[in-house]
């Protein structure tokens, strides 16, 4: 058991806190089968590969993954990056990054290179066949509108820190999915072709009522022949399985 | 934000992204510090053929920073003997150690950051804004 990177220093007033969705990715993303897969797309010597995270949070999945670049690929010179529309999120992870990594470094174990953190909308800051593997925990749960972007200045201030309004904004859109709690999700998903490098892999979470069948058999159906699966599931609730991973990638 | 990360990133706008003129941003009023962190010569040797050569020279031209080399420095040229006694060892691995190739390169990508500043796109021009290290891709709502 590889332990859960530390989020005490993050305000849950205005970042999302880690919950059952953030560890199925943890869990998932250290599977002997994902591991294995990894290992194989990404082998050692190979160009380093660059790790994205999409709307970091908290930043607990991209500091586990960047601590535990050996375990899950095998090799520690990886490089990995985030993006998130929350300025304040994106402050939080590089903290959350370098408290994993420093104790990481007190065991005596090395760790991937974080990069940065930058404030943005999914992956469109990053440049076009650049990521090698691709990480979303997206806002799933199905509402009836999807919260309003934070305004290019609201970003910019950091002047206000206090601003109840802005901060009930910002957590609604860590989890507000609009129809079928997949509006934001099937954006990303657009996106995947162009951002994702040729040995491109993307892990999305989704959750029961974003109909995951649906949404794989749409994936297939991309030109050029993408495989997806899904990969991990959290415990059955009622006989179904409340969350669960997809794997997507090029063939 | 560090060097290496602009070598990822581009404009956010749609229409940019397909020229290449998006790519690499262009500091502007850059304010750069240095954050030391260690150095590991793996990542350094297998990040290099991650990086456009020829933006990170113009980048760090811009920076007004020391020229990098014409071509990306090829492996061995990152490693050099450092034990001159040779029959002190009997291992091979123990008889090298960075270059100072390597070091400046570590130095450049991984330690010097943009504090404050801005990125600049060099086909639509907008100009994203980097405020306490962290760069600001939201575009306002007229040109998304």
């Amino acid at each position: 058991m590889l332990p859960t990177p530390s989020t005490s220093h993050v305000n849950y007033d205005r970042i999302y806190e880690p919950a059952e969705d953030s560890y199925l990715l943890l869990d998932t993303l250290v599977l002997s089968t994902e591991t294995a897969f990894l290992k194989d797309r990404f082998p050692p010597a190979t160009p380093s590969p660059l790790v994205l995270e999409v709307g970091t949070g908290s930043g607990v999945v991209l500091a586990f993954v960047t601590a535990n670049a050996e375990t899950i690929f095998g090799r520690a010179d990886i490089a990995t990056i985030g993006t998130d529309v929350n300025p304040f999120a994106c402050e939080a992870t590089a903290e959350t990054v370098r408290v994993a990594v420093t104790e990481q470094a007190k065991v005596g174990k090395a760790s991937g290179r974080f990069c940065d953190c930058v404030t943005g909308d999914l992956s469109t800051a990053l440049k076009h066949g650049s990521v090698d593997v691709l990480i979303f925990n997206p806002p799933y749960v199905p509402t009836e509108a999807l919260p309003e972007m934070p305004t290019h200045s609201e970003a910019l201030g950091s002047a206000s820190r206090d601003n109840f309004e802005r901060d009930s904004r910002l957590l609604a859109l860590s989890y507000a999915g609009g129809a079928d709690g997949m509006e934001t999700t099937d954006r990303l998903l657009g996106q995947l072709p162009d951002v994702l490098s040729k040995r491109g892999v993307a892990y999305v979470l989704l959750c029961k009522q974003n109909r995951p069948q649906d949404v794989l058999e749409r994936i297939r159906e991309w030109l050029g022949g993408w495989h997806a699966d899904i990969v991990g599931t959290s415990g059955k609730k009622a006989g179904w399985e409340r969350l669960c991973i997809l794997r997507i990638w090029r063939p | 934000m560090k060097l290496l990360t602009i070598n990822f990133l581009t404009c956010a706008r749609k229409t940019c992204k397909s020229t290449p003129a998006s790519f690499p941003l262009h500091p502007k009023e850059a304010e750069l510090e240095q954050v030391e962190t260690e150095m590991n010569p793996l990542f350094l040797r297998n990040i290099l053929p991650r990086l456009d050569w020829e933006a990170m020279r113009m980048l760090t031209t811009e920076l007004g920073l020391p020229n990098l080399p014409a071509e990306t420095p090829a492996p061995e040229e990152l490693v050099v003997a450092t034990t001159t006694d040779l029959d002190a060892g009997n291992g091979d691995d123990r008889a090298s150690g960075p270059s100072q190739m390597a070091r400046d390169l570590h130095v450049l990508l991984m330690e010097t950051s943009i504090a404050s500043g801005k990125l600049v796109c060099g086909n639509c021009g907008h100009e994203y804004a980097v405020k306490e290290g962290i760069a600001n891709f939201l575009l306002p709502s007229h040109m998304v």
